[in-house]
C-alpha cells in the first residue's frame, strides 16, 4: 500500500515547483500591480523550500520502501 | 427583511492566474485519486467505518487535528481575532490542550478497550439503548449542521476572493467530498485530512511570516494594535477580571469553567467527529499518543489563524465590520480577514496555494462531519433501530449511501446557514446544546460505577433540553442574558460558555440523583467500561521518552509557558 506520506511528498513537490517557477517568471516580468512586499519574492524561496521537503518525502516514502 | 447574501458582497478580491488554477485543479485531482486508490480497501465494515484500526499515532494525531481545521478554524477564528484580539487564542490553548491531554491519558483507554465504533456506541455499552439513541440522533443533527457551515464558509470564500457563484462552489466541494468518502470510507477521509494538514500549513504560514515582517516584529505589532484598537487586544488573561475589561465581554470564570472545563472537554473528548480518528489507531499506545501529537501542533495553529487576524488589525487599510453590517453595506466582514491578508501578500502560485489551503480546510471539516455522520447513522441508528439483521456487506453499502445522503442534507443546511448573522455564534450555540451534557454523561459513566442507565439517559436528556431552553430564553428576551451569563455586560460568547456550564451541571445533578434512586449494574457488567473495574493493558517496557505521559508533560509545560508569555 502506498504510504500517505508519499502522497504528501507528491503534493508538496508539484506545488513547490509550480510556485517557484511562477515566482521566477514574475521576477523577470514584474506585474503592473504588485502585492505588498513584492520585493521579497516570497514565491521563489517558499516554493523552493516546499519542493525540497516534498522531494525528501517522495524519496523516503516511495512505493516499495517500508511504509509508515 | 434579510438581504440575500449573493447580492450584498463586494467585488472580488483577486484574479487567479493560470498557475493558481493549475494548483487548485491539482489538489482536486489528488484528493480524488486518493479516493479511487483506496476504494478497494473499504470492503468490510471495519475498513469502511474504522479505517481498519491500523493508523499510526502520527496519522491518527494529525487527522484528529485536521478534522477540526475546517471553516470554523481558518476563517471564523481569524475573524474573531480581528474582532476580539488575542483572547481568541483561548480557544486553542486552555480551550483545547488540557482536554486533549485528558482524552489521551484518562479517557482513551476506555474507548479503546471497549472496541466501540463510536461515542454513542460507548453509551450503549455503559448506559443502554435510550442514552445511545439520544446521543446518536443529536450528534447526527449536529454534524449535518456543521457540515453545512463548512460548505457555506467555503462557498463564501470563493465568492469573495474569486467571484465564483456560491451555488457552484457548494456543489463542487460537496460532490468531491462525497466521491472520496464514498469510495474509501474513513481511511480516505483520514488520508486526505493529513494531506490537507500539510497544505494548510504550507499555504497559510507565509501570511504571519510576511505580516510580521511588514509590521516590524511582534513588539511593534502590539503597539500598532493598541493604537488602532485597544491595549487589551494583545493580552489573554489580564483583562478577564470582569466582563467590561475585555473586548469579548467575558470573565475568567466563563473561560476556565465554561470553555476549558466543559465545552472544550466535551468537544475534544466526546465529539465523535474527532474521537473517531483516534479510534482508528492501531494499538493503545498509538491511541494515547495521537491526541498528544495533536495537542503539540494545536498549540501552534494560532500562528496561522489568530496572528493573521491580529495583523489585519494593524496593517489593513479598511475597517472590517460585523457580518450583519457587511450583508447590508457590501463592506468586508470580520470573517474576510484571512482572504484579505492572503490577497495582500500572495502573488501567482502562492495565491493558488493559499486558496487551496482554504479549500482543503473546508473540505477536511466537511469530510470529517460526513464520515462521522455515516458511522453514527449506520451503527447507532440504522442497525439498532431499523435493521439489526443485516450483513456486514449490507452495512457497508448503507454507509456509502448514507455518505451521499449526508452530503445532500448538508447542502440544504448550507443554505439555511446563510440566514444567520454570525458563523461563530451559530456554531458555538450548537456546541452548547449537545456537547456539554454529553460530556457530563460520558465522564460520569467512565469514572463513577454507581451511575445507572436511567440516570445517564435522563441526565443527558435534561442537560440537552436545559441548554436549548436557555438559548431560546435569551433569544426571546435578550435581557435574560444577565441571568444566564451572570452579568448584564456579558456578550454572546459569554452566554455560550455559561450556558454550557449550566447544562453540564444539570446533566450531572440529574444523573447522580436518578442513579442513586435506581438499581446499579454489577461490577462484572461494567468491566472494560468504568475506571477501577478495567485493567488497562500495558504499553510495554519502553524508554521514558516514548511514553505518552512523558510527551503529555512536555506539551503541558509548553502550554503553561505560552500562557504566561501572552498573559
Amino acid at each position: 500500500m502506498v504510504s500517505i506520506w508519499f502522497f504528501i511528498g507528491i503534493s508538496l513537490l508539484v506545488n513547490g515547483v509550480l510556485i517557484c517557477c511562477a515566482g521566477i517568471y514574475e521576477y523577470w516580468h514584474p506585474p503592473a500591480q504588485q502585492i505588498v512586499l513584492y520585493n521579497l519574492h516570497a514565491g521563489i524561496w517558499w516554493g523552493a523550500l516546499m519542493a525540497l521537503v516534498g522531494a525528501v518525502y517522495c524519496y523516503y516514502f516511495k512505493p516499495g520502501r517500508k511504509n509508515v | 427583511m434579510t438581504i440575500p447574501y449573493a447580492f450584498a458582497v463586494p467585488a472580488r478580491l483577486v484574479h487567479l492566474s493560470g498557475v493558481d488554477v493549475v494548483i487548485i485543479a491539482f489538489y482536486f485531482a489528488l484528493v480524488l485519486a486518493i479516493g479511487f486508490y483506496l476504494r478497494g480497501r473499504a470492503n468490510t465494515g471495519e475498513d469502511f467505518f474504522m479505517a481498519g484500526r491500523e493508523m499510526t499515532a502520527w496519522v491518527a494525531g494529525l487527522s484528529f487535528l485536521s478534522a477540526n481545521l475546517g471553516a470554523l478554524e481558518l476563517m471564523g477564528w481569524a475573524g474573531s481575532a480581528y474582532q476580539y484580539g488575542i483572547m481568541a487564542t483561548h480557544w486553542y490553548w486552555i480551550g483545547a490542550i488540557p482536554a486533549m491531554l485528558f482524552l489521551a491519558l484518562v479517557m482513551m483507554p476506555f474507548y479503546y478497550i471497549s472496541k466501540t465504533h463510536s461515542v454513542p456506541g460507548y453509551l450503549k455499552l455503559r448506559f443502554g439503548e435510550p442514552a445511545r439513541a439520544v446521543s446518536a440522533v443529536s450528534f447526527a443533527f449536529m454534524t449535518v449542521l456543521m457540515s453545512g457551515v463548512n460548505m457555506f464558509a467555503m462557498a463564501k470564500v470563493m465568492q469573495i476572493v474569486l467571484g465564483w457563484d456560491i451555488n457552484f462552489s457548494i456543489w463542487v466541494s460537496s460532490l468531491t467530498v462525497a466521491v472520496y468518502v464514498t469510495l474509501g470510507g474513513l481511511r480516505s477521509a483520514i488520508f486526505n485530512e493529513v494531506l490537507q494538514f500539510f497544505l494548510i500549513w504550507a499555504g497559510a504560514l507565509l501570511i504571519p511570516i510576511l505580516g510580521l515582517y511588514e509590521a516590524h516584529g511582534w513588539a511593534n505589532l502590539k503597539l500598532q494594535i493598541a493604537a488602532r484598537a485597544s491595549e487589551q487586544y494583545v493580552h489573554m488573561w489580564s483583562g478577564l477580571g470582569s466582563f467590561t475589561n475585555n473586548p469579548m465581554g467575558i470573565n475568567w470564570a466563563g473561560i476556565v469553567f465554561g470553555l476549558a472545563a466543559v465545552i472544550s472537554m466535551g468537544y475534544w473528548t466526546t465529539d465523535f467527529l474527532v474521537v473517531q480518528r483516534i479510534l482508528a489507531a492501531k494499538d493503545i499506545r498509538s491511541a494515547e499518543m495521537a491526541p498528544i501529537i495533536g495537542a503539540g501542533f494545536k498549540m501552534f495553529v494560532p500562528l496561522i489563524v489568530i496572528l493573521p487576524g491580529l495583523l489585519g488589525l494593524a496593517v489593513l487599510p479598511m475597517k472590517l465590520v460585523p457580518e450583519s453590517v457587511a450583508a447590508v453595506t457590501g463592506a468586508h466582514s470580520y470573517n474576510d480577514v484571512l482572504p484579505l491578508m492572503l490577497a495582500r501578500y500572495c502573488g501567482p502560485g502562492l495565491l493558488g496555494l493559499g486558496i487551496t489551503a482554504l479549500i482543503a480546510g473546508f473540505m477536511s471539516g466537511m469530510a470529517g462531519n460526513v464520515s462521522a455522520f455515516t458511522t453514527v447513522w449506520t451503527y447507532d441508528i440504522y442497525r439498532p433501530l431499523i435493521n439489526s439483521k443485516g450483513t456486514d456487506h449490507h452495512y457497508v453499502n448503507m454507509g456509502r449511501w448514507t455518505t451521499v445522503i449526508g452530503v445532500l442534507i448538508s447542502v440544504g443546511t448550507a443554505y439555511l446557514v446563510m440566514q444567520f448573522a454570525s458563523i461563530m455564534d451559530y456554531v458555538q450555540a450548537l456546541f452548547s446544546f449537545f456537547i456539554a451534557p454529553l460530556f457530563g454523561t460520558v465522564i460520569l459513566g467512565m469514572l463513577w460505577k454507581r451511575a445507572t442507565g436511567a440516570g445517564g439517559f435522563l441526565g443527558l436528556l435534561c442537560g440537552t433540553l436545559s441548554s436549548i431552553s436557555m438559548w431560546a430564553w435569551v433569544k426571546a428576551d435578550p435581557s435574560a442574558l444577565r441571568y444566564v451569563a451572570l452579568s448584564p455586560n456579558a456578550k454572546a460568547l459569554a452566554q455560550d460558555m455559561f450556558q454550557a456550564l449550566w447544562s453540564f451541571l444539570v446533566c450531572v445533578i440529574v444523573t447522580v440523583v436518578v442513579s442513586l434512586a435506581t438499581k446499579p449494574k454489577t461490577d462484572a457488567e461494567l468491566t472494560g467500561l468504568v475506571y477501577g473495574l478495567t485493567p488497562v493493558p500495558s504499553i510495554g517496557n519502553i524508554p521514558v521518552y516514548q511514553k505518552p505521559i512523558f510527551w503529555a508533560g512536555v506539551v503541558g509545560v509548553v502550554f503553561f509557558v505560552l500562557n504566561i508569555i501572552f498573559w
